[in-house]
């Protein structure tokens, strides 16, 4: 299964609910689009919900980066929320734990942006 | 090592075409593998995902998703650990001209961290230019004490 994106939108922060498999391909490119999307609709602050991906390759986690920065370049900023231990796993493995912030708690999540 | 722990089975021993399909079908046969030899369920998941990162590397970088280029895939298992061999017939790859990914400056990079993650995933990995100039990957990951 590819991924499936569903938006939802708390106030004005945009919750992204990604489930399924980010991986080369359709995956990586169903989520860069919507990325995209949301940022040129101006949503700037995106809290993305990873707890239902079981899978993601490095592919995937480029496009996690390409996300972060098209938000941030936007003037925005994307969160990650719910990480499932082999995702937290690779985000250690690759150091990006220290780019991203990260929170399992959605009410936590949505509070920092404010 | 005993002579049991010498002795190879080659389980696989293909030439695939540069698809991401075939990619798919590598990591699933090395999780099924590892599955019945009795790797837990993480060691399987790493091994499966290494071979990924090296099918896709293989694919994409080596043989450009090319018709006319094929992957070599070889499967095998010893007593002591599951081998993985891939062969692509691109223009070869030198692991030292690519960026460090853990680099700060680097960190935002979109690409260049399969590599990285395939040596945290498997015990050994080597890269070396193959006869024909494309690029030999060789993945192995040890068998699980009491297997």
């Amino acid at each position: 299964m590819s991924v499936k994106l569903t938006t939802r939108q708390i106030g004005d922060v945009t919750v992204i609910d990604a489930a399924g498999r980010i991986t080369l391909g359709e995956g990586s490119s169903t989520f860069r689009d919507s990325i995209k999307e949301l940022t040129a609709k101006g949503h700037k602050k995106v809290l993305l919900n990873l707890g239902d991906v079981s899978y993601i390759d490095s592919s995937g986690i480029g496009e996690l980066v390409s996300g972060f920065t098209t938000v941030s370049n936007a003037g925005g900023q994307l969160k990650l929320l719910k990480l499932t231990k082999r995702i937290q796993d690779l985000l250690q493995i690759t150091k990006l734990y220290t780019i991203f912030e990260v929170f399992d708690d959605e009410a936590a999540g949505l509070a920092s942006f404010n | 090592m005993s002579n049991a722990e010498n002795q190879t089975v080659v389980i696989v021993d293909q030439h695939l075409e540069s698809t991401l399909d075939s990619v798919d079908a590598s990591e699933e046969r090395v999780k099924n593998l590892a599955a019945e030899i009795g790797f837990v369920e993480d060691d399987a998941y790493q091994l499966g995902y290494a071979v990924r990162e090296a099918m896709v590397n293989a694919v994409v970088h080596g043989n450009g998703y090319s018709a006319n280029k094929l992957v070599h895939f070889v499967l095998s298992r010893s007593g002591a650990s599951i081998d993985i061999l891939i062969e692509d017939e691109g223009q070869g790859f030198v692991p030292e001209r690519q960026a460090d990914p853990l680099a700060e400056e680097n960190l935002l990079n979109q690409s260049g961290r399969g590599i990285m993650i395939i040596r945290a995933f498997v015990d050994e990995f080597s890269i070396e230019r193959a006869a024909t100039g494309g690029t030999r990957v060789f993945l192995r990951k040890s068998l699980p004490p009491g297997t």
